[in-house]
């Protein structure tokens, strides 16, 4: 009967490991929130271009909900932000290497 | 009445006081249309984000007023025929982009 796993990988021929019970791996990711409803922001700036930088990537595309974690009511503002910070040219519509 | 917020964009060759002239033309157009100033910011020179007419940098200016619906049109339409300006943009302001406003300009005043 061989004990650790070490010995269970020497003792097979080819390098295949396999373990008995599965190994214990931090799997439990951070859970994504909306910044705007955790800190009770209602209003989104299209001024504060330093803030909006936080929602493109860094062509200055916006960043999908998936990555950002903002919900879908905040998550509009931000697009009309952001649009109209390009407008007044605060932000890029095309960059690269933006941040 | 609305809130109603206007940014814009004048032309970098222009002097100091050609400037403040035409800040000032328009604060007087406002007014004279019934419209009640609430704040004025001055950005001063900034760069933009990208070349407009060629012109990589200009004078950011705000105002923050509020006034009849009506009043918005005639302000864009001198605006447009202004060449003195090179964007602009105006925005109706909600609740809450009211108290943002007021949180912002109080911000501000302490900073300064």
């Amino acid at each position: 009967m061989m004990s650790s796993i070490e010995q269970q990988a020497k003792g097979k021929k080819d390098s295949e490991i396999r373990y008995l019970t599965p190994l214990n791996i931090e799997t439990t990711k951070n859970k994504k929130y909306c910044r705007f409803k955790k800190s009770g922001i209602k209003y989104v700036d299209y001024k504060d271009a330093d803030f909006l930088l936080s929602f493109v990537n860094e062509q200055g595309k916006l960043l999908p909900r998936r990555l950002t974690g903002t919900s879908l009511k905040y998550q509009r503002k931000v697009a009309t932000a952001v649009k109209r910070a390009r407008h007044l040219a605060l932000m890029p519509y095309v960059a690269d290497l933006l941040k | 009445m609305n809130n109603y917020e206007t940014v814009f964009i004048l032309n970098p060759v222009l002097s100091d006081t050609q400037i403040k002239e035409t800040v000032e033309k328009y604060e007087e157009f406002l007014v004279s249309r019934g419209a009640k100033m609430i704040a004025k910011e001055d950005w001063g020179l900034k760069k933009l984000a990208y070349p407009i007419q060629n012109k990589k940098s200009g004078f950011y200016h705000l105002f923050e007023f509020q006034a009849e619906g009506d009043v918005v049109g005639p302000l864009e339409l001198e605006f447009r025929r202004d060449e003195r300006f090179m964007r602009y943009l105006t925005v109706k302001l909600d609740k809450h982009a009211i108290a943002w406003a007021e949180k912002r300009r109080n911000r501000n005043k302490q900073k300064a």
